[in-house]
């Protein structure tokens, strides 16, 4: 169904922003003729923004979008050939059944007899056929959902945008409807662009997940690509479950983490160089007998989860690891492990260390992410223009955010496996990143303070 | 026993404020030229309403009444309900500002708006009559029709605009087959409520009416009053008046009964 290289949509440079806050920042994005694409990320990720967009109801700061070559970017929505799902519904409650669904093809003045049977055959396809002169008032949510989709493809749009169109739904309905849309994108053969938060749902639909964070796309692949081969760590985190550790890349198909050297499939990142490293929670093979094993931990929790276990595992050198197995293994315990060289994904590290840029307002003060932090003298003087690097373990967090420097809110955490990888977005916008072994939560407002002898000066030019 | 004091106080309650009303009504029923003899049933002062026996200014003034009623309604109906689309399509401050703004011409007192409006009249040099009046009527209406029709607007699924566009829709045409239809109960309270409170008027209407001759219910009756004497007529006119305003409010309260139960079964 999916041909290569046919794009219907070509997204290019967009971006958007809503007084300060930038949602959408110069995306990029090919969409193939007939493939089922889906935007996926946690909310406040831009990805409505970006479907309302194509759909005509926000106008882009920049950037165009064309679609087979022509741009549509001032066209209004009545003008544009694709229809939406909309994440509640939004029937017209003042008309039935049939008139909703005719609503479309009522004004591109379709002839009767035509409406009536394109109205009947979008029924059959979403199993509401006799339904017609029904009040969509009186309709489950599940029914309306349908309606929904039937007035959306009864025009014949060249593509569909789907709004998170089963948030509202409960699980076993959402199931099924998942099933049903992968059958109705069969059938159609139109292009779906469909919005989720649900990266299961991602998974189990789409030929294309493209995974958005603060108005950012981090990636574009196939479910298996994001999935097996995640480019950064956010995406690891937020596509199922992981193990995101540091690792330090000793030379090609030799890495380091947990304290163990491991044999893997990757190259090309350089000697000794610092990298990311996911592990899967299925791809570590658990052995009752530790004797022969790469390396050993003790099992702190074991949980039933249906299909499998899943356990929490302290390994010998203090790092927790989680992993999933069919067998239970005793807690307190003393197990082995394997992982398979192909299992080891390593990732470039974002970044090593927080870097800022500022100036000097004195010989020992600097100004950087809008405060005043107190240096040592490192022999500049007043209006340099400077660099300030700060390792990632010398930030201080303080539960009372009056006593910090500056003030943050903690908007992403990552456990890796012996400490937490937080960051921090301060009041004035800039992120300081911070590892720690202190628990936060998500949303936590905190000060950051920053020692003297910890900020590193570099003159900047 | 309790129960009893509470019921007939609540009917003295009830009695002493429809009495007047009550007396007019019986009363409309006989022909005495002063209110208080009874000289006997007859319908004849409603048939001398209608049959031009009263003077002919009455039925000049009953006239303008209900088509400045009319006019005043349908216009602040059209204005109130704009209104309230642009009122609800503003964030945060702005709504609360306007919402704020729109209140309180409700809240001042007729007599104010009154004074103010002809005192503007005046500064504009425009020449007070029929125009002034129904302009006027308009001024003070709309704001309450703002009021009917925004909770119907709140009640709305935000996307269902945009669906209509999404699905061809010009703007215009998703206002009339989509949110017209979701407003209208509202629309209608609304212009009934401007009708009632049109008919109703008089501290505004005496300030704006010129002294061109042109007479309101409201104001013909008052000039008549300090006349000394009411022309029997009124009575059955009051009448008249009373039962249909009486009405009108039945039906808005069904109305809005109805809607609220259709709202519960949602």
């Amino acid at each position: 169904m999916v041909t290569k290289n046919d794009t219907i949509i070509k997204i290019e440079h967009l971006s958007k922003a809503f007084g300060d806050k930038v949602v959408l920042d110069d995306i990029n994005l090919d969409i193939r003729r007939g493939e089922f694409i889906t935007l996926l990320g946690p909310s406040g990720c831009g990805k409505t923004t970006l479907l309302r967009m194509i759909a005509g109801f926000l106008k882009p700061d920049s950037g165009v979008i064309m679609m087979e070559g022509n741009d549509i970017s001032e066209v209004p929505p009545h003008r544009r050939p694709l229809n939406t799902v909309f994440q509640r519904y939004a029937l017209f409650p003042h008309l039935n059944v049939y008139d909703n669904i005719a609503f479309g093809l009522k004004l591109n003045k379709v002839p009767t007899a035509e409406i009536e049977t394109r109205v009947r055959k979008a029924l059959k396809m979403v199993s509401m056929t006799d339904y017609e002169d029904r009040d969509v008032n009186s309709l489950s949510g599940g029914q309306q959902q349908r309606v929904a989709i039937a007035r959306a493809i009864v025009n014949r749009p060249k593509v569909l945008l789907l709004d998170e169109p089963l948030a509202a739904l409960d699980l076993k309905m959402r199931k099924d409807m998942q099933m049903e849309l992968k059958q109705m994108h069969q059938e159609l053969g139109i292009t779906f662009i469909y919005v989720t938060h649900d990266q299961e749902e991602a998974l189990t639909l789409s030929d294309t997940v493209v995974v958005m964070s603060d108005g950012k796309i981090q990636q574009i692949g196939t479910p298996i690509d994001i999935y097996n081969e995640p480019v950064n760590s956010f995406v690891a985190d937020f596509i199922g479950e992981s193990n995101i550790l540091n690792g330090t890349m000793i030379h090609d198909r030799e890495v380091e983490f947990i304290g163990h050297t491991f044999e893997c499939v990757d190259e090309g990142f350089g000697d000794n160089a610092p990298v990311d490293v996911v592990i899967r929670p299925e791809d570590i093979y658990i052995i009752a007998n530790a004797e022969n094993a790469k390396f050993t931990g003790v099992v702190k929790s074991c949980i039933f989860k249906g299909v499998h276990y899943e356990m929490f595992v302290e390994t010998d050198k203090g790092y927790e690891l989680m992993l999933q197995d069919y067998n239970a293994f005793e807690v307190e315990s003393t197990v082995g492990m394997f992982i398979k060289p192909s299992d080891i994904h390593v990732m470039h590290k974002e970044r090593t260390c927080n870097t800022f840029e500022g100036k000097m307002i004195s010989p020992n003060k600097v100004e950087i992410m809008g405060a005043e932090f107190e240096c040592c003298d490192c022999g500049l003087k007043e209006g340099d223009n400077i660099y300030a690097a700060i390792n990632f373990d010398r930030v201080e967090l303080l539960d009372n955010k009056e006593d910090g420097i500056v003030m943050g809110e903690v908007v992403f955490i990552l456990y890796k496996g012996n400490h937490y990888h937080i960051t921090v977005l301060t009041d004035d916008g800039d992120k300081i990143y911070v590892d720690t072994n202190d628990i936060w939560d998500k949303g936590d407002i905190v000060g950051v303070s920053i020692a003297p002898s910890d900020l590193h000066i570099t003159k900047r030019v | 026993m309790k129960k009893f004091f509470a019921q007939s106080y609540l009917w003295l309650l009830l009695a002493l404020l429809y009495a007047p009303i009550i007396i007019i009504a019986i009363f409309s029923f006989t022909e005495a030229k002063v209110l208080g003899n009874w000289t006997g049933f007859s319908t004849n002062l409603y048939t001398s309403l209608f049959s031009g026996g009263v003077r002919h200014n009455l039925l000049d003034a009953i006239e303008n009444t209900f088509t400045i009623a009319l006019i005043a309604a349908a216009v602040s109906t059209i204005l109130g309900s704009i209104a309230a689309i642009g009122i609800h399509n503003m964030r945060g401050k702005r709504r609360q500002a306007i919402t704020f703004l729109n209140n309180i011409p409700m809240l001042n007192p007729d007599i104010i708006t009154g004074i103010s409006l002809f005192l503007l009249f005046v500064s504009l040099s425009i020449t007070q009559g029929y125009t002034t009046v129904v302009l006027a009527h308009i001024a003070f209406c709309t704001p309450y029709v703002v009021l009917s029709v925004m909770p119907r607007l709140q009640q709305m699924n935000p996307n269902i605009y945009e669906a209509a566009l999404d699905l061809g829709a010009t703007p215009f045409q998703a206002l009339r087959k989509v949110i017209i239809p979701e407003i209208r109960p509202g629309m209608i309270s609304g212009f009934i409520l401007a009708f009632t409170l049109s008919i109703d008027d008089f501290a505004v209407t005496i300030f704006t009416i010129g002294n061109q001759g042109l007479e309101t219910l409201s104001t013909f009756i008052y000039a008549d009053a300090r006349k000394g004497g009411l022309t029997p007529e009124l009575r059955p006119l009051s009448t008249i008046i009373f039962v249909t305003v009486l009405l009108l409010l039945i039906i808005i309260n069904v109305r809005a009964r109805r809607a609220a139960r259709k709202q519960e079964n949602i």
